[in-house]
């Protein structure tokens, strides 16, 4: 407030203020004074209230010049820090994200029988027009959870190995029992055997396997391979000719196997390819871009894995370069807005989640290994829920329904239970 | 903060290129302060009269977007807030989120003082430090002003950790305050109906405050209200519903706050941010699903904007994801996280004691490293040049080699018959596919070592000394 005031106007404001203390003060001349640049008296403002306060400091200050004893009057004390009878009013807003004006693209797995597939629904990702369950516009699908399936009995650790004991040489029992009992929105069959260094399965028998999965379930599924880059594309390519419009996801085209030929498969047969780099973003829109424009792969058809890394074990580089790749799609990087899938279950690396106690005698006891490993995976997903990433690639029952419960809260899926938060401080829990 | 440019920081320092910050030139320190790696009084000129405006001028431009505050007094006192970005890759996060675990003065004196000493003692040993856990949480439950005072005075002779001061009654604030009143705890909290009180309370103790209020207007009301009161040093909790869409709500919020902080300068509300996970237990009773319930949403917070939370459990399967998700975002991305290569010792060495290989990954050497300390191994442990990646994938990528596996020791002068009586060397079990090539470039006896160097003590037992040949 800035007001210029006339002294000679000065005392008809003065018997508004009840301040008897500086009654008989007597102010003459001209002098223009400006009330709003000096500072409150505090004893004043908390006697008085904000506004009048202001004046009656001026009226203070002129008296002092005017020689008046206005301290002794009011006794005045050492300045205290100003004091509200009430609190200022005020209303809180932020804006939106300007720069998010490109969506992610939409990509759908699985294909039901109008669509020439024989799933009994499919999934839809991608779609977002912001970061993850921000405000600034909702996220249009959920994230989604595929269940890792092997088609030989692999090393797990023990707490997940318990979960598969009765299916671990069943790939279609194993697939079943991760759809009906424990919930995966999809199911991801491994062809780890074919790698020449482990059994050098043919790509036709593992085809077998991946009928026998398709048939076992009617949830979409992804095809991996063992990650052995050469023989990969032959395993690939065969599996997507027996799945033949069923759209799944052909995990993973790379730049160090021959990519082509997977790009290639995924169009004759119809089906969605996995864009995998490792934590390395130009290195990701490298790839991209040469399915897009080398191998003519639509767009609908990419999902990308940027590479998982456990907590604890690089995941701040898998974090930030999913986040950065998220930013950057919604900017506009038209080689970067594509659903991102994570290889969750990487966290089981990190010996956190595995082994019986700590190999550090200085460390705080790790307590019992059982709880510790679940946890190691949700987390590690959690986290990358955060940065952007759509679909999560898991093996733990227990890991899953934690992250499907807090990544559908976030989406705004789940109802609140009514709970008195102001309590906390006195609970007994 | 306002600058973004060395040349802009440079206006404002001595330009007399005197050396003493430790910088050559003037320019130099300023792009460090751009950087946030040193600090204006690391230039003692400026810190004189003549340039007293200029320091001003220059510290307030400087001063982080978020207001930093501190908690506590001594080496054990934390800073919380202290942001400049939204997201980590565009500088850095600082001042990491502050861990505060609860106590309650109805809890029986052995158990009181145990829960401090756990939480006081609790270390996770990571890339060459400890992560360990920052606060304690005192909750009157009593509603009884003395017994709270008394709970927090135990509190604080028991641990020098600094104290969170937990009711809404400013009689209790009050005796607890009396009793910590040179430990500058933070009081938690004023409400819109003990604000009043509670402010006086921050101004005569000088101490830190928290403001809680789920609804934003009043929350930035709060905030107004007390900087007009003089009172900077406060910390906004907008309240943690535990679940649901309210649970959604409170994310919302916290991004509100910390964009309109950060990204549209509102000083009004630009301050620490408090997350309380501790409410997963007014939802869930059954202990492991609370603990791990508490978790997720202190990851949640840890990533999205939390600068101080209150946390329950004492379950290391709760504290550890927890410590180690704070590293991950705290972490500083510009450093790289390699160490310096070359054949280092691990206890005492002697002629008799193995000789291992590893990469000069940070996280892959100093795990290594303590693995082999902790469990009294002497040995000599290499860190071979690989760019700062791990075993396995330094392995697949050709960053890991026979030949910069011998250049390792040939540039460390470390020669085998000089140095041990085997002539042997200990690859990584990760690192097997070598074995031939390392055998051949160097000449040595190759052994296979186990994939996890948790599992090297185990190994010695069956494997060390090699077997004459
Ligand atoms: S100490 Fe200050 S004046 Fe001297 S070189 Fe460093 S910045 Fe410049």
């Amino acid at each position: 407030m800035t007001k210029k005031i006339k002294l000679s106007e000065l005392g008809n404001l003065f018997g508004g203020l009840d301040v008897q203390a500086l009654e008989g003060v007597k102010i003459e001349g001209d002098v223009e004074i400006d009330l709003g640049q000096m500072g409150m008296n505090p004893q004043m403002a908390y006697a008085l209230g904000h506004e009048t306060a202001q004046l009656a400091l001026h009226l203070m200050n002129i008296s002092r010049i005017l020689g008046y004893p206005v301290d002794q009057m009011l006794g005045a004390s050492p300045a205290k820090p100003a004091r509200l009878t009430k609190l200022i009013e005020s209303k809180f807003s932020v804006g939106k994200i300007e720069e998010w004006k490109t969506p992610i693209q939409e990509v759908v797995l699985g294909a039901t029988s109008s669509d020439g597939g024989t799933r009994k629904s499919t999934i839809t990702l991608g779609g977002e027009t912001a970061l993850p369950y921000y405000f600034d516009s909702p996220m249009p699908h959920r994230n989604h959870i595929t269940m890792d399936v092997f088609d030989m009995p692999i090393n797990m650790a023990k707490a997940v190995k318990s979960n598969y004991e009765d299916v671990i040489n069943s790939p279609a029992e194993w697939a079943k029992k991760v759809v009906r009992d424990f919930g995966a929105d999809m199911v991801t069959i491994h062809l780890i055997s074919t790698d020449p260094n482990i059994k050098d399965t043919s790509p036709a028998e593992a085809a077998k396997t991946v009928e026998e999965v398709l048939q076992a379930v009617d949830v979409p599924i992804v095809i991996g391979g063992s990650g052995n880059p050469e023989k990969d594309p032959a395993v690939l390519e065969k599996a997507a000719e027996v799945a033949e419009g069923e759209r799944c996801l052909l995990a993973s085209a790379s730049l160090n196997l021959d990519y082509a030929r997977i790009a290639e498969a995924a169009k004759k047969y119809n089906h969605v390819v996995l864009s995998w780099t490792q934590l390395e973003i130009n290195a990701q829109k490298e790839l991209n871009r040469k399915l897009m424009k080398q191998c003519n792969v639509a767009r609908e058809n990419i999902l990308m894995d940027p590479t998982t890394a456990a907590l604890g074990y690089g995941l701040d580089y898998a974090y930030t370069n999913m986040e950065r790749m998220r930013l950057a799609g919604l900017s506009g990087d038209a080689e970067l807005n594509f659903p991102m899938s994570s290889g969750t279950t990487n966290a089981w690396g990190a010996r956190e989640a595995w082994m019986v106690s700590s190999p550090l005698k200085e460390d705080s006891d790790w307590g019992p290994r059982e709880y510790r490993g679940p946890i190691w995976e949700i987390i590690t997903g959690l986290t990358l829920s955060l940065a952007g990433n759509d679909l999560f690639m898991m093996m733990h029952p227990t890991a899953v329904q934690v992250l499907k419960e807090i990544t559908q809260t976030l989406y705004g899926g789940k109802e609140s239970e009514p709970v008195n938060i102001d309590n906390w401080v006195g609970a007994v829990l | 903060m306002k600058l973004n440019s060395p040349l802009q920081v440079y206006k404002y320092l001595p330009q007399i290129n005197c050396a003493e910050c430790g910088d050559a030139t003037c320019m130099a320190f300023a792009a460090h302060l751009i950087d946030r790696s040193k600090k204006l009084d690391d230039c003692p000129p400026i810190l004189k009269d003549e340039y007293k405006k200029k320091y001003l001028e220059l510290q307030a431009l400087l001063a982080p977007e978020i207001r930093e505050i501190t908690i506590g007094t001594g080496e054990h006192a934390k800073r919380i807030g202290g942001d400049d970005v939204l997201y980590r890759h565009q500088l850095t996060f600082f001042d990491p989120t502050a861990f505060a675990y609860d106590v309650w003065d109805t809890m029986p004196e052995a158990e009181f003082l145990e829960r401090i000493n756990r939480i006081a003692n609790f270390r996770k040993f990571y890339v060459g430090k400890f992560l360990k856990v920052d606060m304690v949480a005192v909750r009157c439950v009593s509603g009884d002003p003395l017994k709270f005072a008394g709970a927090v005075k135990k509190a604080s002779e028991t641990t020098k950790l600094p104290l969170i001061l937990c009711s809404f009654d400013p009689a209790a604030l009050k005796s607890a305050l009396e009793v910590v009143r040179d430990k500058n705890p933070l009081l938690y909290a004023a409400t819109e109906k003990n604000w009043g009180e509670v402010a006086e309370l921050a101004l005569n103790y000088k101490v830190p405050v928290v403001l809680f209020s789920p609804d934003l207007d009043k929350l930035k009301s709060l905030a107004l209200s007390f900087r007009e009161m003089g009172i900077k040093d406060l910390v906004l909790d907008p309240g943690t519903y535990p679940q649901g869409k309210k649970l959604k709500e409170t994310f919302e919020k916290f991004i509100m706050l910390r964009r309109a902080g950060i990204k549209e300068g509102q000083k009004d509300i630009a301050y620490p941010i408090m997350a309380v996970p501790l409410n997963a237990w007014l939802v869930y009773k059954d202990a492991v699903t609370a603990s791990y319930w508490e978790t997720v949403l202190s990851s949640v917070f840890t990533v999205r904007y939390g600068d101080i939370m209150i946390l329950h459990s004492l379950e290391p399967y709760a504290m550890l994801p927890e410590v180690h998700i704070r590293d991950t975002i705290y972490t500083d991305p510009r450093t790289p996280v390699k160490v310096a290569p070359g054949v280092n010792e691990v206890g005492s060495p002697t002629k008799d004691s193995p000789v291992i290989v590893t990469t000069n990954f940070a996280l892959t050497y100093y795990t290594v490293e303590s693995d082999l300390s902790s469990n009294k191994i002497n040995c000599y442990l290499a860190a071979v040049d690989t760019d700062g990646i791990g075993v396995e994938a330094a392995v697949a990528g050709g960053q890991l080699t026979a030949a910069k596996i011998n250049d390792t020791f040939q540039k460390a002068n470390f020669d085998f018959k000089d140095k041990t009586s085997h002539g042997t060397l200990i690859l990584p079990g990760l690192a097997a596919r070598l074995q031939g090539d390392v055998e051949d470039v160097t000449g040595l006896r190759v052994m296979i070592g186990p994939p996890d160097s948790g599992r090297i003590p185990g190994w010695m037992e069956k494997s060390w000394p090699p077997k004459p040949k």
